[in-house]
């Protein structure tokens, strides 16, 4: 199914700029997969030492897996595998996935690559976007490598929009480089809410995301949780929520840093 | 004896060295060669063949002429035989052993009587039965008669093993139960090959070649209704060398894009010295693959491809270990408890995991050792230094013990307590600590940190 993407193209006629701008002051919430309103390619960026950036990423996944199968007609079940790539740097920073500890809904599904050079992590990530029985494409990738450039995201995007598969792409201990990304996350762990009986546990996980780059919403920051059914998202309130009464200049940049050519 | 002393006895013996597995090969031969004789034939080992010649007689001009026919066949082979055509494959086999030359039973004959003069070992028994046989006096198969039914069938009791029963082999033999036989059935790896004219020494010309030979391959896999999940291609230099490259598939396929495709990346290295003359392509593993409709398979080709076109893609480029899926392993040992398989097995059957276990999203391949500072014997970790940061630890849940596998590790092993702990910043994290103080089994306990948890 190819997205239909509900933001036009640029060049836009100044006739469209109050309906773009309100279409791109809409704020990103969860579930907009529904709504036919797609991100093919994003990334998150993490730190190297947690796994929330590939939590995240899952999440994400998973949500957009679950919003599509709601606005369908309701198929049985999803048995199209889940990509999940890694180069050797990441694997060794991050680990491996763990399949005990995996959504009920991966566990079974879960194809794992283990690429050594992050040329073979693109060839892999592009080779599975392509492949029809893959429902999601989550790749790892450590560090800002020399292969990952404007030219190779760019190419990842428009196969991911062309087959319609989504690409995860977490990028861990990473700087913002120059990106062809749709979504661009930056996320950190938050503090878990406390369990209900045992106060002292480490409860639900719950991640701080902030959406630093975006082609179709504004940024900003969310306090994330998945409890397994839906994903909530609490915005931040630090900056104004009500964009929709000032209408920003369409091309302008909103965040000073990751500034992608793409946007 | 010894070999020595047959030399001894007879200085002028031939030796050849015994060689089962040739003589069965062989004998599968000579069993396919028989196949002009009859539309099926099966194995004997270690000596005989069956062959099953019901309305085919006439072909020949009768029975005795069949028979004549084979025996000047198998002279002109050098081979000697003794035939004998029953309505069973026990008479035949009595009858060839034990009875006299090209023996033939009618079906109209009465089988009891022309078969009561052979000897018991006829009934193809195993040699304690046969022992027992000749203790009991019964030497004919007519003699088998007089002593009733009932006290066969109480002295012997193995109903499993025909070779171990006389009355089961007995009514083999009168064709009153069935004897199944497996029949031969030839194999032949499809192969294709292009022998050329003039030896080729640029990659564009052998990729051409290739091109060739796998649209020869599917279409010989078609007519088979087959598709291929080992192939081989072999290069044959001008200078006798010859390179092989074999390549595995993930599930039974024939298209030969797809197939090249995946030989062109193994043929990178190929050194075509003075030349290549001969390129063969052999599918020496293939498996059922019905035939598809074209336009079907067309719109999803279009669409993007397999999962197995996928796996066959990443593990020629990246390896055949790099793809992988997780399965369940029945183990307590957390990193044993996963195992990495080919994509295409199927999931093991398994215990599901236990609901109130909290697992780690990522497993470190190794667990690291972390310095912690805690309260000793088995107090919560407070605070802990790993790769280089110190985390300090806000919230803690355990210890959850898992003891050694007993029945497996050795009784050195040392126990595990695992925490699932949080620190001031929100990083989740699954350590534990490798032993207890005074347990006999080594110093101080040390502290590994082996998960990141979501």
């Amino acid at each position: 199914m190819p997205p239909t993407s509900s933001y036009p193209t640029a060049p836009v006629a100044a006739a469209d700029v109050a309906a773009l701008s309100a279409v791109r002051s809409k704020g990103w919430k969860p579930g907009l997969a529904a709504q036919g309103r797609f991100a093919r390619h994003s990334e998150v960026f993490s730190s190297g030492r947690d796994a929330v950036g590939s939590a995240l990423a899952l999440s994400l996944a998973l949500d957009e897996l679950r919003s599509q199968a709601a606005g369908e007609v309701a198929e049985a079940e999803d048995r199209r595998a889940i990509l999940w790539v890694q180069d050797r740097a990441a694997a060794r920073l991050g680990g491996r996935p763990y399949r005990p500890g995996l959504p009920q809904a991966v566990q079974h599904r879960l194809v794992h690559v283990l690429a050594e050079k992050p040329q073979d992590l693109l060839f892999a990530l592009e080779e599975g976007l392509r492949c029809r029985e893959v429902a999601c494409v989550i790749g790892e990738l450590a560090g800002n490598p020399k292969a990952l450039d404007f030219t190779a995201s760019r190419r990842l995007s428009l196969t991911a929009e062309k087959h319609g598969v989504p690409l995860w792409l977490v990028r861990l201990d990473a700087a913002r480089d120059l990106s062809s990304a749709r979504m661009r996350w930056e996320v950190r762990p938050a503090p878990s809410r406390p369990p209900q009986w045992n106060t002292q546990a480490p409860g639900a996980p719950r991640w701080q995301a902030e959406l630093f780059r975006a082609r179709s919403h504004p940024p900003g920051k969310w306090t994330i949780s998945d409890d397994g059914d839906v994903l909530t998202a609490d915005r931040l309130a630090s900056r104004p929520v009500d964009r929709s009464a000032a209408p920003h200049p369409v091309g302008l940049a909103f965040a000073a840093g990751g500034r992608s050519l793409a946007g | 004896m010894m070999l020595a002393d047959a030399r001894t006895l007879c200085p002028a013996i031939r030796v050849a060295p015994s060689d089962p597995a040739g003589d069965l090969d062989f004998l599968e031969k000579t069993a396919l060669w028989a196949q002009r004789w009859g539309p099926w034939s099966a194995l004997d080992p270690p000596d005989g063949v069956l062959v099953d010649v019901s309305a085919v007689a006439h072909l020949f001009g009768g029975e005795e002429r069949l028979l004549t026919d084979m025996q000047a066949a198998f002279a002109a082979r050098d081979l000697t035989v003794r035939l004998a055509i029953a309505p069973t494959a026990g008479a035949a086999w009595a009858l060839s052993h034990f009875g006299p030359e090209r023996a033939i039973l009618a079906p109209d004959d009465d089988a009891e009587m022309r078969l009561s003069g052979l000897p018991v070992a006829a009934l193809r028994l195993d040699d304690d039965v046969l022992t027992v046989l000749r203790r009991l006096g019964l030497k004919r198969l007519g003699e088998l008669g007089t002593v009733g039914r009932d006290a066969l069938h109480r002295r012997f009791r193995n109903r499993r093993s025909p070779a171990a029963n006389p009355l089961i082999r007995m009514d083999q033999l009168l064709g009153r139960v069935p004897e199944p036989l497996v029949p031969v059935v030839p194999q032949q790896a499809p192969l294709v090959q292009r022998r050329l004219l003039e030896p080729i020494r640029h990659r564009e010309l052998l990729d051409q070649v290739l091109a060739d030979l796998a649209e020869d391959m599917a279409r010989e896999l078609e007519a088979q209704a087959k598709g291929a999940r080992r192939l081989e291609l072999g290069l044959w230099r001008v200078d006798g060398e010859v390179a092989v490259r074999a390549l595995e598939l993930s599930a039974a396929t024939r298209d030969p894009a797809h197939i090249c495709r995946l030989f062109a990346a193994k043929l990178d290295g190929i050194d075509a010295g003075f030349g290549i003359e001969t390129v063969r392509l052999r599918a020496s593993w293939a498996e059922p693959l019905a035939l598809e409709q074209a336009d079907v398979e067309a719109a999803a080709e279009r669409h993007g491809t397999s999962l197995s076109a996928l796996v066959d893609r990443l593990s020629v480029r990246l390896g055949a270990r790099a793809i992988s899926r997780p399965m369940p392993f029945a183990s307590h040992i957390p990193e044993r408890a996963q195992r990495w398989q080919p994509v295409m097995a199927p999931e093991p059957a398994s215990q599901e995991e236990l609901r109130f276990h909290a697992r780690p999203l990522k497993l470190l391949d190794r667990a690291e050792p972390i310095t912690v500072l805690y309260a000793t014997p088995d107090g919560y970790p407070q605070r802990f230094r790993w790769r280089g940061q110190v985390h300090d630890v806000a919230r803690v849940e355990g210890p959850e013990r898992i003891a050694p596998e007993w029945w497996r590790e050795k009784s050195t092993v040392r126990l595990r307590d695992y925490y699932r702990i949080e620190d001031g910043e929100g990083r989740r994290y699954w350590i534990y600590r490798h032993g207890l103080i005074g347990d006999g089994r080594g110093g101080l306990p040390e502290w590994f940190l082996q998960g990141l948890c979501a």
